[in-house]
């Protein structure tokens, strides 16, 4: 054997072992939401059913987390994705001196552990509405959504710099010399050009948000969302709906992530087709 | 403290701030036009309300009570701002010395999980390293683009699937009448089933994977932007494949390295899912014990003391792995 083909061979087991590692589990999992038995196994596999889904739709606690989970993960993209633009603007304009702290300040929600987020969240909003008489603040969802997002704005920040690097300011200028107000280049100029990173980044936002725990399970409180009911469940014990909702949640993000693509694969032709537009219209000027 | 002046003082601080960052960009002319000129009356108001709201009462002002916070001792609600509520050290204390007062002995239990959470965060941020290396070179470098395309998406889908349920996931396989205790029973290779998550082997390969696909982006990132060509040239002057990596690559990716290895390190010393769904009786990882402070013990003096030595530790980790590559903050975290 060539040295070649035993290269190629390894880099074949590798990739096998490695994806296998990645999707093994995953599978196994799957696996036992259509295994008959009442303990998640899968050999000996004793009959298809569809028993465990249909166990799902009828469990109140969990449909009431899952509620809770889509309305904190709504509420985070609404407060994250402004929050994590304005940090973005800020970073490009910030003089030189202040910029390194200024990341760091913004910056280290990414690097610090989610359940320190949740317990400073919780500290310091415990005292705050405490102190002032704003006891109704001091709520799951609310406390939840704020935890979440300080450090949900931070990604999206991120995708809103990588995108504003590629930021042609002569685009700014050229419509201010036309007489465009500061406002109306925001809302023109910029917005537009930052369009598919506002979408990334909401997509990004919701879907972390989702399936936060660490930082949720400190801020939740009292409320329950579908992470935190979930952690419940597995301690208890373990049945084959929970393998039936992986399923679910898989196929569901499957669906969601195709929609996305297509929705970015859409929103690339409409930029494509805008700059050749654009292009033709300047040929056609000069 | 207690009493409500301090806390208005809190409140104000952010409102305070926010005015002297508008009156700084108001008046900062440097190099071109102002904050507000270039931005205009409405941006500039969006822009400095929306960063004051993250950066200070979001960020800074949670940690700032959560320092503070464990600083302080457990009192019941009645004798708050009283005589006894001064600032103490006596949740370190008890962290160290499993006691408040006395510091005869030390707190065996709790030093022991924090310095396993922080020797095993180490080695699982290796392992993972070792195990997506490969894997990222191959996609940055010999892969097709329509393979490449390929097994990013591959890596990212198990990803959809949250934490507990990955955990979940293991479970099945490593509990005592799971899968691999089956396959192992049937095979004659046991004649017991053995306890895999009591003896943490299910909770290791757990954490390892929670975060796979966030040591292998920025190491593909990183090695992407390597031109072909300085691999082809070492190659050319004879030297042999693993010098290659470790002279060529693995120097010219050193941001994508570090910033891996600190999010892997980072996550999986903070990670709850895994040790709390994966953890024997008797394994113990730090953060499910922060967490029984706060929720079984009601001591949250305590539990903020405790979050306090994770977080030091994790930006210990930081500054060392900075230090080590000669990198920036900004370097690693792209």
């Amino acid at each position: 054997m060539s040295p070649r083909a035993v290269l190629r061979g390894i880099t074949a087991l590798y990739l096998v072992v490695f994806f296998g590692y990645l999707f093994g589990p995953l599978v196994v999992m799957g696996v036992t939401a259509f295994n008959s038995s009442a303990y998640p196994q899968v050999a000996p596999f004793e009959g298809f059913t569809l028993h465990w889904f249909a166990t799902l739709a009828h469990d109140d606690e969990l449909l009431e987390g899952l509620t809770t989970s889509v309305e904190i993960g709504i509420c985070v993209v609404l407060l994250s994705v402004p929050l994590g633009l304005a940090g973005a603007l800020v970073m490009q304009q910030i003089y030189a001196r202040a910029r390194a702290l200024y990341y760091l300040v913004v910056v280290s929600p990414v690097l610090t552990p989610g359940v320190i987020i949740g317990i400073s969240t919780v500290i310091f909003w415990r005292n705050l509405t405490g102190a002032t008489g704003t006891r109704f603040l001091y709520n799951g969802m609310v406390l939840t959504v704020l935890g979440q997002s300080s450090f949900i704005s931070a990604y999206c920040m991120l995708i809103f710099l990588a995108r504003l690097h590629r930021f042609d300011p002569a685009l700014e200028e050229a419509a201010l010399d036309l007489g465009a107000g500061r406002t109306q280049v925001f809302r023109h100029i910029v917005l537009p050009f930052l369009r598919p990173a506002v979408l990334s980044a909401a997509v990004l936002a919701f879907l972390s948000s989702f399936e936060n725990y660490n930082t949720t399970t400190f801020s939740i409180l009292a409320d329950k969302t579908l992470t935190t009911v979930l952690a419940g469940r597995v301690r208890q014990g373990t049945t084959p709906a929970l393998s039936a909702l992986a399923v679910a949640i898989i196929l569901l993000t499957i669906a969601g992530a195709t929609a996305y693509e297509i929705a970015r694969r859409r929103e690339e032709t409409r930029q494509r087709r805008r700059a050749q537009a654009a292009r033709r219209g300047s040929a056609q000027g000069a | 403290m207690r009493s409500a002046g301090t806390h208005w003082v809190l409140l104000l601080l952010p409102f305070a701030v926010i005015a002297a960052l508008w009156i700084a960009a108001t008046l900062e002319r440097r190099g071109g036009p102002g904050f507000v000129r270039r931005n205009g009356a409405v941006v500039a108001t969006y822009l400095l309300l929306a960063v004051g709201l993250w950066a200070l009462v979001m960020i800074v002002l949670p940690q700032i009570s959560m320092v503070e916070l464990s600083f302080r001792p457990k009192l019941p609600a009645a004798q708050m701002g009283g005589p006894r509520d001064v600032y103490t050290l006596e949740n370190y204390r008890y962290f160290l010395f499993g006691s408040t007062v006395s510091t005869a002995h030390w707190n065996v239990t709790h030093l022991h999980a924090f310095g396993l959470t922080i020797v095993a965060s180490v080695l699982v941020a290796a392992f993972d390293f070792a195990l997506c290396y490969p894997l990222a070179f191959y996609m940055a470098q010999s892969a097709p683009p329509r393979r490449v395309r390929l097994l990013l998406l591959l890596l990212i889908a198990p990803y959809w699937v949250n934490e507990i349920l990955r955990a979940f996931a293991f479970r099945i396989i490593f509990a005592t009448s799971g899968l691999l205790n089956t396959l192992l029973l049937g095979a004659g290779v046991v004649a017991q089933p053995v306890d895999f998550l009591g003896l943490d082997v299910g909770m290791y390969a757990g954490l390892s994977y929670a975060y796979l696909l966030l040591m292998v982006f920025p190491l593909y990132n990183a090695i992407e932007s390597l031109p072909h060509s300085q691999i082809e040239a070492a190659r050319d002057l004879g030297a042999a494949w693993w010098r290659i990596h470790l002279d060529v690559v693995m120097p010219y990716a050193r941001p994508g390295i570090a910033s891996g290895c600190t999010l892997v390190f980072m996550l999986t010393s903070g990670a709850l899912a895994a040790p709390l769904v994966l953890g024997g009786p008797r394994s113990l990882w730090f953060t499910p014990i922060v967490y029984d402070r706060f929720y079984q013990a009601f001591n949250w003096p305590q539990g903020a003391a405790y979050a306090c030595v994770l977080l030091l530790a994790c930006v210990g980790f930081v500054l060392t792995v900075l230090r080590l590559s000669r990198l920036s903050l900004g370097q690693i975290t792209r």
